[in-house]
C-alpha cells in the first residue's frame, strides 16, 4: 500500500524539482488531451511550447513573450506578497481593471497636451486604482471579519460592469463615430507606455523586472517579509512576535492590488492602447496560477510568467495553425496548476511502499 | 502463586525512525495497582495503547488470565474487561452525564436506566455525580469522574489511568486514589501511568520503570525512595537546581486589578489580579490548565492589550504597548505552545531566533535584518543551553520537543531580560533538560531579574519559587512565601476540590 510520510524538513530538492515535474506531467496529459480531439499529441506540444520560441517565426513571437508576461509577473509577484501571509486576494482581475480605467482617464484627460509628466501620473493613479479596489475586501475583512476571497472575486464582475460602462459611456473616444472604446493611448506619445514596440518592450516590461529584485530584497533581507512569511506559516507566533494582523492583511491587499493596477495601465496605455469592453483577457486569474507555479519566489514567478506567456502564444499558434480549441489551451493551463498542487504533496512528505498501517 | 491477569512478553512496537516499545515483558496480577513509569517518549503510550486494542505490536504476545489476548480494536478490548480512562477526556460539552456515557456504549439502555447506573455505581466507589448535569459546567476532577463512572459500568477486570492526576487539584487527588484504592480490594487491577513519583510511591503496590522504550527495572515504590526510581528513569543521577538566598528587591512589575474579557469562547476571563513582582525574585504561579494561565501571559506579553494602569513598569504605564516595546523595555515572554506560538514550526531555528531576538539584540538595521549577526545569536543560543541539533538551520519542527523548548527559553534568557514570565517551562520536557532549564532561570533571578514562572507542575514550582500564588479561575490569590508551603494549604489556594464531595470509603 502507499503511504504518505511527513518529511521532518521540506525537501530542497523537490522544491525546485516539483514544478519542473508539474511542466513534464501537463505535457504528457496534454498530449493524450489533443489526441483525444484528433490531433497530433507531439506536434501539437511542439506547437505550444517549442514553436513560439524556435521557429521559423521566432522573431514575431518572442517579442510576444515579453507583453504577455510582464503583466503576469507584475501581478504575481504582488499575489505572492498576500499568498505567503495567507491573505487570499483572487481579485487580481478587478484590480486591473480599475487600475487601467484610473490611469486610462488621467491621460486622456490630458490629451492632446504634451508633457513628460504626463505617464508618470498615470501610472501613479493606475496603482491607487488598484490599491483602492483592494481595500474594499481588505477593509471589510479586517473591519467585519468578512472573506476576502469572496468579496475580491467579486468585485471582479463589479469592475467589468465599470469597464463597460466606462468604455461606452464617460472614457468613449469623441471622435469615434460612436464605436465603444477610448482614444488610443499607445498613439498618444505622452501617455503611451511602449519603449520599442518591435522588441516587445513597454515600461510595464520594466516595471516587473524592478518587482521581482525588489520583492526578492524585501522577502529575504527585510523584517516586513520575514513578518509576511511568519504570518502565513504561524499566525499566533507572528503576534506573538509583535506582527499587527489587520495591518498585515491591508498592507497585503496594497501591494497585490498596486501591482495588478499599475500592470493594468500599462497594458492598457501599450499592447491593447484603449479602454474597451473585452481590455480584460484574464491576467489577473492567470497570475494565480504562476504565483503558485513559482513556488510564491520571485525569480520562480519570473520564469512561471515566461512558462505562461508561452502557453498563451502557443495556443493561438495552435488555434490558428492547427485548430485546436481555445477552451482546450485554458484546460491545460488549469492542468499546470492542478499537478503542480498535486506534486507539492511530495515536498513535505515522502512516499512509502509498504503495508498497511495498523491504527 | 496466583496467575497473573495480564502478561505481557517481548512486545516490540517500531515506528519509522524510533523503536517505541522494545521486548516489553511483565504482569500486572488481579488486584494490583501497577505503576508504568518513564519520562516522555519512553513508551508508555504505545505500550497502553497496544493492551487497549489501539496499536497492533510487531511482536511479542499477551496473555489475559491465561487466554491469548490479541484485541484488534478498543471495543475487543473493553469486552475482554480493560477499560482505559484517557488523559483528553473525550466528552461533549453540551450534553448531560447520563447521554456522555451512553454514547460510549454498544447497545444503550434507556436514559433512565443509565441515570440509575450511575447513581449506583457513584455511590458505591464514593463518586458522588449527578447523572443529570451537563457537562460543560463540571469541573475537571468530575469529568473525570464521567469517564471513571463510564469505564466502571463496564465491570473492568483491568482498569487502565493515563496520568489522571495532571488535571486535578491536590485534594481531588486523594479523593481519587481512594476510588481507585477501594477498587483495587475489590479485585479490579490498576495500570497506573505517572511520572508523579509521590503519587506513585502512596498509590502503587508495583512498579515497572520504562526507559527509551525498554524495562529497565521493576520496584516496589512503597520502599524505594523518589530519587531512585527518578535516576532509574532518566539513567543518570540527577542534577538538583540549586538556589541561592537573595534579598528582596525592588518592584519592577506591578499589576493592579487586572481584569480582562475572555478573548475567545473557550478562554478564561481574568479579575482583579493585582501583584507587585520584585527584581531577583522567581515567583511561582499554580493552577489547574485552563484558569487563565494563558490570558495572562497574552496580557503580560502585548498580545492582548489592557486597559491604563492595569499594568505599570518601573512605575510607567504599558499596557496599551504591544509585543516589541515591551521587549525593548525588559519584559520579555515563552509562552506554553512551543510549535506554532513561542517557535514557527516550519523556520529555522536562525530565523525562530529572530522572531523575538530582532529588537534586543538590535538583529536588524533600518528593517533589514541582519541575518549573519542572527545566526551567530542562534548558535549561541544552542551552545549555551545545549539544544540538541545539527545546526541553526535545520527547521524548529524537527527538534523534540524537550530541545526545542531549551531553544525558546534560552533565546529569552541570552537576551538579559529585566522580568521573564515563562509558562510551562518544563511541559514535556524531560527530567534532565527540565533540571537544565530550572536552574538557568535560578541563574537569571540570581543575577536580578524578576522571574514570573507560571506552572502546573507543584513540585517544580515549589523547588524554584519565592514567593507562590495561585491561578484559579481568572483570579490570583495573594502570594505567599512557598518556603514552608504545605501541599494542603496549596491545594485550597488552587481551589481546593472545587466542592467535590470525599468518598465514603467504608465498605
Amino acid at each position: 500500500m502507499l503511504m504518505l510520510e511527513k518529511r521532518p524538513q521540506p525537501s530542497k530538492a523537490w522544491t525546485l524539482a516539483a514544478p519542473l515535474l508539474a511542466v513534464v506531467l501537463t505535457m504528457i496529459c496534454g498530449g493524450l488531451l489533443f489526441a483525444a480531439l484528433g490531433k497530433a499529441p507531439v506536434e501539437t506540444i511542439r506547437t505550444i511550447f517549442f514553436d513560439p520560441l524556435f521557429s521559423e517565426f521566432a522573431w514575431f513571437y518572442r517579442p510576444q513573450l515579453l507583453i504577455k508576461g510582464a503583466p503576469l509577473a507584475l501581478i504575481a509577484i504582488g499575489l505572492s506578497f498576500g499568498f505567503r501571509a495567507g491573505i487570499w486576494n483572487i481579485g487580481a482581475e478587478g484590480q486591473y481593471i480599475v487600475g487601467a480605467i484610473c490611469g486610462a482617464a488621467v491621460g486622456l484627460a490630458f490629451y492632446p497636451t504634451e508633457s513628460f509628466l504626463i505617464f508618470p501620473l498615470m501610472v501613479i493613479a493606475g496603482i491607487l486604482g488598484g490599491v483602492v479596489w483592494a481595500m474594499i475586501p481588505g477593509i471589510l475583512k479586517v473591519k467585519f471579519g468578512t472573506n476576502e476571497i469572496l468579496v475580491s472575486l467579486m468585485l471582479v464582475y463589479v469592475a467589468e460592469q465599470l469597464l463597460a460602462s466606462m468604455a461606452l459611456g464617460t472614457l468613449r473616444n469623441p471622435e469615434g463615430m460612436g464605436f465603444p472604446g477610448s482614444r488610443n493611448l499607445a498613439k498618444y506619445d505622452s501617455a503611451s507606455s511602449w519603449i520599442s514596440e518591435n522588441a516587445g518592450m513597454h515600461w510595464g516590461v520594466v516595471a516587473a523586472f524592478i518587482a521581482v529584485i525588489f520583492a526578492y530584497v524585501i522577502l529575504s533581507r527585510h523584517q516586513f517579509g520575514f513578518n509576511v512569511r511568519l504570518a502565513g506559516q504561524s499566525p499566533r507566533a507572528a503576534r506573538f512576535a509583535g506582527v499587527n494582523p489587520k495591518l498585515l492583511v491591508l498592507v497585503c491587499m496594497g501591494i497585490s492590488g498596486g501591482l495588478a493596477g499599475a500592470a493594468g495601465l500599462f497594458e492598457v496605455a501599450g499592447p491593447a492602447g484603449q479602454i474597451s469592453i473585452d481590455f480584460n483577457v484574464g491576467y489577473g486569474f492567470t497570475a494565480i496560477i504562476v504565483a503558485f507555479l513559482g513556488r510564491l519566489h520571485p525569480i520562480g514567478i519570473l520564469l512561471a510568467a515566461g512558462l505562461m506567456a508561452l502557453t498563451y502564444i502557443g495556443g493561438e499558434i495552435a488555434q490558428s495553425n492547427l485548430g485546436l480549441p481555445g477552451a482546450a489551451i485554458q484546460l491545460m493551463q488549469g492542468m499546470l496548476l492542478f499537478f503542480l498542487l498535486m506534486v507539492d504533496v511530495l515536498t513535505n512528505y515522502r512516499l512509502r511502499f509498504g503495508k498497511g498501517a495498523t491504527v | 502463586m496466583t496467575q497473573p491477569l495480564l502478561a505481557l512478553s517481548g512486545l516490540t512496537k517500531a515506528y519509522p525512525g524510533v523503536v517505541a516499545n522494545k521486548d516489553v515483558s511483565f504482569n500486572i496480577m488481579p488486584g494490583e495497582v501497577h505503576a508504568l513509569l518513564g519520562e516522555n517518549g519512553a513508551g508508555k503510550s504505545t505500550l497502553v495503547k497496544t493492551i487497549y486494542g489501539l496499536v497492533k505490536p510487531d511482536s511479542g504476545t499477551m496473555m489475559l488470565n491465561g487466554a491469548p489476548f490479541t484485541p484488534a480494536e478498543p471495543r475487543a478490548a473493553r469486552a475482554s474487561g480493560v477499560a482505559m480512562v484517557f488523559q483528553h477526556f473525550s466528552l461533549f460539552d453540551a450534553m448531560n452525564v447520563a447521554e456522555n456515557i451512553a454514547l460510549g456504549m454498544e447497545n444503550p439502555p434507556p436514559q433512565r436506566e443509565i441515570a440509575a447506573q450511575v447513581r449506583a455505581v457513584s455511590d458505591q466507589y464514593g463518586l458522588p455525580l449527578d447523572p443529570s448535569r451537563i457537562v460543560g459546567e463540571l469541573s475537571a476532577g468530575e469529568r473525570q469522574r464521567v469517564e471513571i463512572i463510564r469505564c466502571l459500568l463496564q465491570d473492568p477486570k483491568l482498569l487502565i489511568m493515563d496520568e489522571p492526576t495532571s488535571v486535578l487539584t491536590p485534594q481531588e487527588v486523594d479523593i481519587l486514589f481512594k476510588t481507585l484504592r477501594k477498587l483495587s480490594a475489590e479485585g479490579t487491577a490498576i495500570l497506573y501511568i505517572s511520572h508523579k513519583l509521590e503519587e506513585i510511591r502512596a498509590l502503587c503496590e508495583n512498579a515497572t520503570v520504562l526507559r527509551l522504550g525498554q524495562v529497565v527495572g521493576d520496584c516496589d515504590p512503597r520502599t524505594t525512595s523518589a530519587r531512585d526510581m527518578a535516576e532509574l528513569m532518566v539513567g543518570t543521577a540527577l542534577h538538583v537546581p540549586e538556589r541561592a538566598a537573595r534579598p528582596a528587591g525592588d518592584t519592577v512589575l506591578s499589576l493592579k486589578n487586572l481584569s480582562a474579557k475572555a478573548p475567545h469562547q473557550f478562554g478564561t476571563a481574568l479579575r482583579d489580579i493585582t501583584i507587585d513582582v520584585q527584581k531577583g525574585e522567581v515567583l511561582g504561579i499554580g493552577g489547574v490548565a485552563g484558569n487563565g494561565q494563558d490570558e495572562l501571559v497574552a496580557a503580560l506579553s502585548g498580545e492582548m492589550r489592557t486597559a491604563a494602569g492595569m499594568i505599570t513598569y518601573l512605575g510607567e504605564n504599558i499596557g496599551h504597548l504591544g509585543p516589541n516595546p515591551r521587549r525593548k523595555i525588559g519584559l520579555l515572554t515563552a509562552p506554553e505552545e512551543r510549535m506554532g506560538h513561542a517557535a514557527a514550526p516550519d523556520m529555522s531555528l536562525v530565523e525562530n531566533a529572530v522572531l523575538t531576538a530582532t529588537t534586543r539584540k538590535e538583529l536588524s538595521n533600518n528593517g533589514f535584518l541582519n541575518w549573519r549577526k542572527a545566526r551567530t545569536f542562534a548558535e549561541d543560543v544552542i551552545t549555551a543551553f545545549d539544544v540538541r541539533t545539527p545546526g541553526p538551520n535545520n527547521a524548529a519542527r524537527s527538534l523534540s520537543g524537550g530541545n526545542l523548548q531549551k531553544f525558546v527559553i534560552g533565546r529569552e534568557i541570552m537576551q538579559d531580560p529585566d522580568v521573564l514570565v515563562v509558562n510551562q517551562p518544563t511541559w514535556g520536557v524531560d527530567a534532565s533538560a527540565a533540571a537544565a532549564i530550572r536552574q538557568a532561570l535560578l541563574d537569571l533571578a540570581a543575577k536580578g531579574t524578576a522571574v514570573i514562572c507560571i506552572s502546573q507542575d507543584l513540585d517544580e514550582l515549589m523547588e524554584i519559587s519565592d514567593r507562590f500564588a495561585a491561578l484559579n479561575e481568572g483570579r490570583l490569590s495573594a502570594p505567599r512565601p512557598a518556603q514552608g508551603l504545605t501541599v494542603e494549604e496549596i491545594g485550597l489556594m488552587l481551589g481546593g476540590a472545587h466542592d467535590m464531595e470525599v468518598a465514603h470509603v467504608d465498605a
